[in-house]
C-alpha cells in the first residue's frame, strides 16, 4: 500500500534526475521483470493549509492512497489562492502544470481557454455525475460540454450569524427584511453593542455588498448586474439603493474594522461584543470549533431577500503527461465526487456536499437549512452564482467592482458617484 | 594561441554575466512590453493591438492612486531613511561604549523578511490591539493613533515600517563613510577651533556625497520593488488606499488574470525607475573616468 | 571622531545625555517588533487572546517553538518548518557561492581590465539590480521550463544568481577600483596572467568586500520568496513558502504564538549572520566600497 510521500526529495534538475533513473532502471532490469508504472500519482496545488481545512484534503489524501495512489501536496496559502494562481501560472508556463488544482468559478473554463486542462469526462460518465450533481453545479464543471473539474462543496454566501443572548436578552429576533435589520441594529449600538462584526478586508465588503444588493434588489436584478453585466441594471435607481444601504452598513461597523481578519469578527459574535456577523458558511466552522451550539449560542439565518447564492470549491484537472499522472487525476475525481469524501469533508468544513444524494444525518441544523433552501431555489430559479467569490464573473471583471464597493466603502462617496464609478470601472475591465 | 587567450580573457570573463543580463534582464522587459500591447488575459498572447493597455491604465483610478502612493511613499521614506540614517551614524560615531551592540540593533531589521515582520507591525499599528490600545491602558484615553484604518493616512504607516527596516543599512553605509573621511582635515580643523557642528556640517557631510548617491540609490530601489512590505501590513487597504504600482501589477497578473494589464503597469513603473537610475549611472561613470 | 579634551564641560555632559537619549529612543523604535514577536512566541494562545500585546508572557512556554519546527501544518503535512529548512540552505549556499564568485571576476575585470566598452556594459549590468522580480515571473518560468530545471533546486539556484550578478559585480567593482593600477601593470611586467594576478593579488585582499556581498546575497535569497513559490514544486519549496502557509492560511483559527515563533525561525539563519558577521559588513563597507 503506498503511503504519501512526505520525504522531500531533492531534485536537481528533472534532467539529472532522468539519467539517474534511466541509469538505476537499466540495471535493475536483468534483476527483475522491471516496473515501470507505479500506481496513478496525483500533484495537488491548493491553498488549504489551515487545521481544519488541512485536515478535510487529508481524508481525500487518505482515500486516494488507500486506492493505490500517491498524493504528492503542493499547498501555497494566501490572499485567497492569489499566491496560488502565481505559482500555478508559472508551472502551466514552464510545462510542468500540477495535476489537479483548486479553482473555481469561470476560472475554470479560462484555464480550458487557454488549452491547459484535461478532459474528464470519461469519469464523469461512469460514474454518473449528471444524475447526482444540480444542473447548475455541474455547468460550471464543463468545458464546452467536456467534464473538466470535480466540485468539492456547496458554500453559501449570503448567510447573517448572530450571538443568540444578545439578541434574546434585547428582545429581537433574525432580520426577515433590511429596514428591520437596520432598525435592530441602530438599537442594539444605542446600547453599546456593535451591531456588525466586520473585517475591512476588500473581499468581506464585496461580501456584504452581495448579500444587500441580493437582499434589495431580488434575483432578477443580480443575475442581470452581476452576471449578464447589464448596463441597465448597473446603473438603475436599485443599486443607488444598495449602495445607500452599504453606506448605512459602514455606520454599523466599530472603529477598528479596517484589515481585521474574517475570524476576529467571528470571535466579537462569538464573545457578545457584536450581534451580527455577515459571511459564508465557513463561519460556522468557527462557531464549531469554539464549541458553540447552533440555535443555542449563535444563531444562523440567510440575509434578508430571496435567493442563495453559492460558491463551489472544486478541482480542475490539468493536463499532464504519461499515465500514471492520468489515472492518478481520474481516481482523484474519482472519489472527490464519491459519497464518502462528499460527507467527510463538508462536516468538516461546515459547507454541504455538491452531491444531492448524500445522507445529511449527521450534519447539523444550519447545514439542513441551507440544503432545503438550495433545493428550493434551485427549483425556483433563485439559485445564484456568487460575484464575490469568483463564480459568477471572471477575475478582471470582479475585480473592477469589488474595487468600486471597497473605494464607497471606505470612503464618503455618495451613491450616485458609486454607481457612476461602478460602470467605468467594468468598462474599463473589459 | 595562448596571448590571444590572455587578452582577451577579461571579455570571455565578463562576457556570459553580460549575456544573461541582455536575456534575463532587457530580453525579459522587451517581453514585458510586447506583452503590454497585447490583449493577454490569464495567459501571455502575441497578436499586437495597440495602446489598449496603456488607455485602460490611465483611466484606472486605482492607479492613479498607486502612482500618487509611489511618489509619496518614496519621497518620504527616502528622506526619512537617510535622515534617520544619517543621524544614528552620526551618534554612533561619537565614541559610544556599546557600539557594537547597537550597530546590531538597528542593523538587524533589514535582515527579516516582511513577510516575518510584516505581523508584528500590524499589531502594533493596530488601534484596537496595538500601540493606540496600550497607550490609552496607560491612562491616556484621549491618545489616537489609527492611521492605518485612515484611507488618508495609511499610506504613512507603510512610511513607518519600510524607515523601520531599511534605515539601519543607510545609517551602516554613512557610518562607514564617516570614518573613512580624511582625519589630517578634521584634526587641522579642531586645531583650527571649528567646533563639531560646523566640522560636520562644512567638511565631513559634503565629502561623503558619493555615498549619499549610493544610499540614494539602495533606497529607491526598495521603493520601487516594495511590494511584500504593502501586502503584509496593509494588504493595498484600507479598500486600495496602500496601493503601489508593484502590488497593482501583481494584482492584475495574478488575481485578475489581466497580464496585459499588468504589463503595461510593468512598462510604466520600470520608465520610473529608468528616470531615477539613469542620470545616478551617468554621473557616476563619468566620474570615473575623469580619474 | 571628533575628540573634544577640555576636562569636566557641562556642555558636553548634557549633549551627551542628550545623545543616549535619542540612541535609546531609537533602540525602543527597532527592537519593538522583535519584543512583539519573541513575546508571542512565548505566550499561549489563551493569554494572546486576554492579553496585551505588549505584555511580557506571564506563563513562559515554549510549546510554540516545538510545533513551528515540527508539526505546525503547512498544507496536508504538518511536519512543521524542519523540511523546508534544508531546501533553503541547498538553494541558498550554492547560489551565495556561485553569485559571488562571478561577481568577484566580474568587478576585477571591469576595475582593473579597462577594455573598449566595458563601463557601459558595466552600467547595463547594474541596471539590473532594479527589475522588479513580477515582471520576470512569466517569461523566466517559460525559459526554466525550455531549460528542463522546472521545479528544481538546480532551476532556482541558476534564478537566484542569474538576479544576484547585479548587486555582486557593483559590490567588486567598487571596492576594487581603490586597489592601485600600479600593482596590476607590475605584476603584469613580471609576467603573471589574468587569472595569477586576480589569485594572487586581489583575492587576498577581498576578505571585506567578501564578506559584505555574501552577507547581503545570502539575505536577499534566504528571504525571497517570489521566486521560491512560483519556481519550486512539493519537495523543494524553501521555507518562506511554508513560513506563508502557516502564517497567511486564509481560514481557520490563527495561532499567533506559532506564527511568530516559525517567523522567528525563519529568521534565524539571517540573523545570526548579521549579529556575527555585522562588525566585517562595516569594515567591509569602509574599505572603500562605499564611496564608490
Amino acid at each position: 500500500m503506498n503511503s504519501v510521500n512526505s520525504t522531500f526529495k531533492f531534485k536537481w534538475g528533472n534532467h539529472m534526475f532522468k539519467k539517474l533513473v534511466v541509469a538505476a532502471v537499466a540495471t535493475s532490469f536483468t534483476l527483475t521483470a522491471s516496473v515501470s508504472y507505479a500506481g496513478p500519482k496525483a500533484e495537488v496545488l491548493h491553498w488549504w493549509t489551515s487545521g481544519g481545512e488541512a485536515k478535510s484534503v487529508a481524508v481525500l489524501q487518505k482515500e486516494f492512497s488507500e486506492n493505490g495512489g500517491s498524493w504528492t501536496d503542493m499547498p501555497v496559502a494566501g490572499g485567497g489562492g492569489d499566491a496560488a494562481m502565481t505559482a500555478l501560472r508559472a508551472r502551466v508556463l514552464s510545462g510542468n502544470a500540477p495535476a489537479a488544482v483548486q479553482l473555481k468559478g469561470p476560472s475554470i473554463q479560462e484555464w480550458y481557454e487557454e488549452g491547459a486542462l484535461a478532459d474528464i469526462s470519461a469519469v464523469a460518465k461512469k460514474n454518473n455525475w449528471s444524475k447526482v450533481l444540480p444542473a447548475s453545479i455541474a455547468g460550471h464543471m464543463k468545458c464546452e460540454g467536456k467534464w473538466c473539474a470535480a466540485p468539492v462543496n456547496v458554500h453559501r454566501i449570503d448567510w447573517i450569524w448572530a450571538n443568540a443572548s444578545v439578541l434574546s436578552s434585547n428582545g429581537f429576533g433574525m432580520p426577515k427584511t433590511w429596514d428591520e435589520f437596520n432598525a435592530t441594529a441602530r438599537a442594539l449600538q444605542a446600547k453599546g453593542i456593535i451591531p456588525l462584526a466586520h473585517g475591512g478586508q476588500a473581499w468581506q465588503d464585496a461580501t456584504v455588498f452581495e448579500a444587500v444588493a441580493l437582499g434589495i434588489g431580488g434575483a432578477n436584478f443580480f443575475h442581470d448586474a452581476f452576471v449578464k453585466l447589464d448596463k441597465k441594471a448597473l446603473q438603475s435607481d436599485t443599486m443607488v439603493k444598495v449602495f445607500d444601504q452599504m453606506r448605512i452598513m459602514r455606520g454599523f461597523v466599530d472603529k477598528n474594522f479596517s484589515g481585521r481578519d474574517w475570524n476576529l469578527a467571528t470571535a466579537m459574535v462569538m464573545n457578545g461584543e457584536a450581534a451580527f456577523q455577515i459571511m459564508g458558511d465557513w463561519a460556522k466552522g468557527e462557531f464549531l470549533a469554539a464549541g458553540k451550539v447552533p440555535g443555542k449560542d449563535f444563531l444562523c439565518a440567510s440575509t434578508p431577500g430571496e435567493g442563495f447564492l453559492y460558491n463551489v470549491d472544486s478541482f480542475a484537472m490539468f493536463k499532464v503527461k504519461g499515465s500514471e499522472r492520468q489515472d492518478g487525476q481520474k481516481l482523484l475525481a474519482k472519489l472527490i465526487v464519491g459519497k464518502n469524501f462528499q460527507k467527510v469533508f463538508n462536516l468538516n468544513k461546515g459547507s454541504i456536499p455538491a452531491r444531492t444524494d448524500v445522507s445529511l444525518n449527521e450534519f447539523d441544523h444550519c447545514a439542513h437549512v441551507s440544503a432545503a433552501d438550495m433545493n428550493a431555489s434551485s427549483v425556483g430559479g433563485t439559485l445564484l452564482p456568487s460575484y464575490a467569490h469568483g463564480m459568477a464573473l471572471r477575475g478582471a471583471q470582479a475585480g473592477a467592482i469589488t474595487d468600486t464597493v471597497t473605494a464607497h466603502f471606505n470612503s464618503k462617496m455618495s451613491s450616485k458617484d458609486a454607481v457612476a464609478m461602478l460602470v467605468k470601472a467594468i468598462d474599463n475591465s473589459k | 594561441m595562448s596571448n590571444w587567450l590572455e587578452k582577451h580573457l577579461p571579455k570571455i570573463v565578463l562576457g556570459p554575466s553580460f549575456l544573461a543580463i541582455i536575456l534575463f534582464v532587457y530580453g525579459f522587459i522587451a517581453w514585458t512590453a510586447w506583452i503590454s500591447f497585447t490583449k493577454s488575459r490569464l495567459m501571455p498572447k502575441y497578436d499586437i493591438v495597440g495602446f489598449i493597455q496603456y488607455d485602460r491604465l490611465f483611466d484606472s483610478p486605482r492607479w492613479d492612486v498607486a502612482i500618487d502612493n509611489l511618489f509619496i511613499f518614496g519621497f518620504l521614506f527616502i528622506l526619512i531613511s537617510m535622515f534617520l540614517g544619517l543621524l544614528i551614524a552620526i551618534f554612533l560615531d561619537q565614541k559610544i561604549r556599546i557600539e557594537g551592540a547597537l550597530r546590531t540593533i538597528y542593523l538587524y531589521p533589514m535582515a527579516l523578511s516582511l513577510i516575518v515582520t510584516g505581523t508584528a507591525w500590524k499589531w502594533i499599528l493596530n488601534p484596537g490591539l496595538g500601540l493606540e490600545a496600550v497607550v490609552k491602558s496607560w491612562g491616556f484615553t484621549n491618545f489616537t493613533f489609527d492611521w492605518v484604518i485612515n484611507p488618508d493616512f495609511a499610506i504613512y504607516t507603510v512610511v513607518i515600517a519600510g524607515v523601520w527596516q531599511a534605515s539601519g543599512f543607510v545609517m551602516a553605509l554613512f557610518l562607514a563613510g564617516l570614518r573613512s573621511v580624511d582625519q589630517e582635515i578634521i584634526k587641522a580643523a579642531q586645531v583650527d577651533g571649528v567646533p563639531t557642528f560646523k566640522i560636520y556640517s562644512a567638511i565631513i557631510i559634503p565629502s561623503m556625497a558619493p555615498i549619499f548617491l549610493s544610499a540614494f540609490i539602495v533606497l529607491a530601489h526598495l521603493a520601487i520593488k516594495s511590494f511584500d512590505l504593502v501586502i503584509a501590513l496593509t494588504g493595498g487597504g484600507p479598500g486600495y488606499a496602500t496601493d503601489l504600482p508593484a502590488t497593482y501589477m501583481y494584482t492584475m497578473a495574478f488575481s485578475r488574470g489581466d497580464i496585459g494589464q499588468a504589463a503595461s503597469s510593468a512598462i510604466i513603473m520600470m520608465l520610473v525607475v529608468f528616470a531615477v537610475v539613469v542620470p545616478y549611472l551617468y554621473s557616476e561613470l563619468r566620474n570615473k573616468n575623469d580619474q | 571622531m571628533i575628540n573634544n579634551t577640555n576636562g569636566i564641560n557641562y556642555t558636553n555632559l548634557i549633549l551627551r545625555i542628550l545623545l543616549y537619549f535619542f540612541l535609546s529612543v531609537f533602540v525602543l523604535y527597532y527592537l519593538l517588533p522583535l519584543f512583539v514577536m519573541i513575546t508571542t512566541s512565548l505566550k499561549s494562545l489563551e493569554e494572546i487572546r486576554t492579553g496585551s500585546l505588549v505584555a511580557l508572557p506571564r506563563n513562559i512556554t515554549f510549546e510554540a517553538w516545538g510545533t513551528a519546527w515540527s508539526s505546525a501544518c503547512t498544507g496536508i503535512q504538518c511536519e512543521g518548518l524542519k523540511p523546508y529548512f534544508w531546501n533553503s540552505i541547498f538553494i541558498a549556499i550554492p547560489a551565495v557561492f556561485i553569485s559571488t564568485l562571478i561577481g568577484a571576476l566580474n568587478g576585477y575585470v571591469v576595475a582593473q581590465w579597462r577594455f573598449k566598452g566595458a563601463n557601459m556594459i558595466f552600467a547595463l549590468m547594474l541596471f539590473g539590480c532594479f527589475i522588479p522580480f513580477q515582471v520576470v515571473l512569466l517569461p523566466m518560468a517559460r525559459v526554466l521550463g525550455l531549460m528542463d530545471l522546472a521545479g528544481s533546486i538546480s532551476g532556482l539556484i541558476f534564478v537566484h544568481v542569474i538576479y544576484g550578478i547585479g548587486f555582486t559585480t557593483l559590490f567588486f567593482r567598487n571596492y576594487y577600483v581603490n586597489i592601485p593600477s600600479e600593482l596590476v601593470k607590475a605584476a603584469k611586467m613580471d609576467g603573471a596572467t589574468f587569472l595569477r594576478i586576480f589569485w594572487s593579488i586581489f583575492l587576498p585582499l577581498s576578505l571585506p568586500i567578501i564578506v559584505v556581498t555574501v552577507i547581503w546575497q545570502f539575505t536577499q535569497i534566504w528571504n525571497d520568496f517570489l521566486f521560491g513559490v512560483s519556481f519550486s514544486e512539493a519537495g523543494t519549496q524553501p521555507i518562506t513558502v511554508a513560513l506563508n502557509n502557516i502564517v497567511n492560511s486564509t481560514t481557520g483559527v490563527k495561532e499567533y504564538n506559532v506564527d511568530m515563533a516559525a517567523a522567528i525561525i525563519a529568521a534565524m539563519p539571517t540573523l545570526l549572520v548579521y549579529i556575527f558577521a555585522g562588525k566585517y559588513f562595516i569594515r567591509g563597507l569602509t574599505a572603500g566600497s562605499v564611496k564608490g
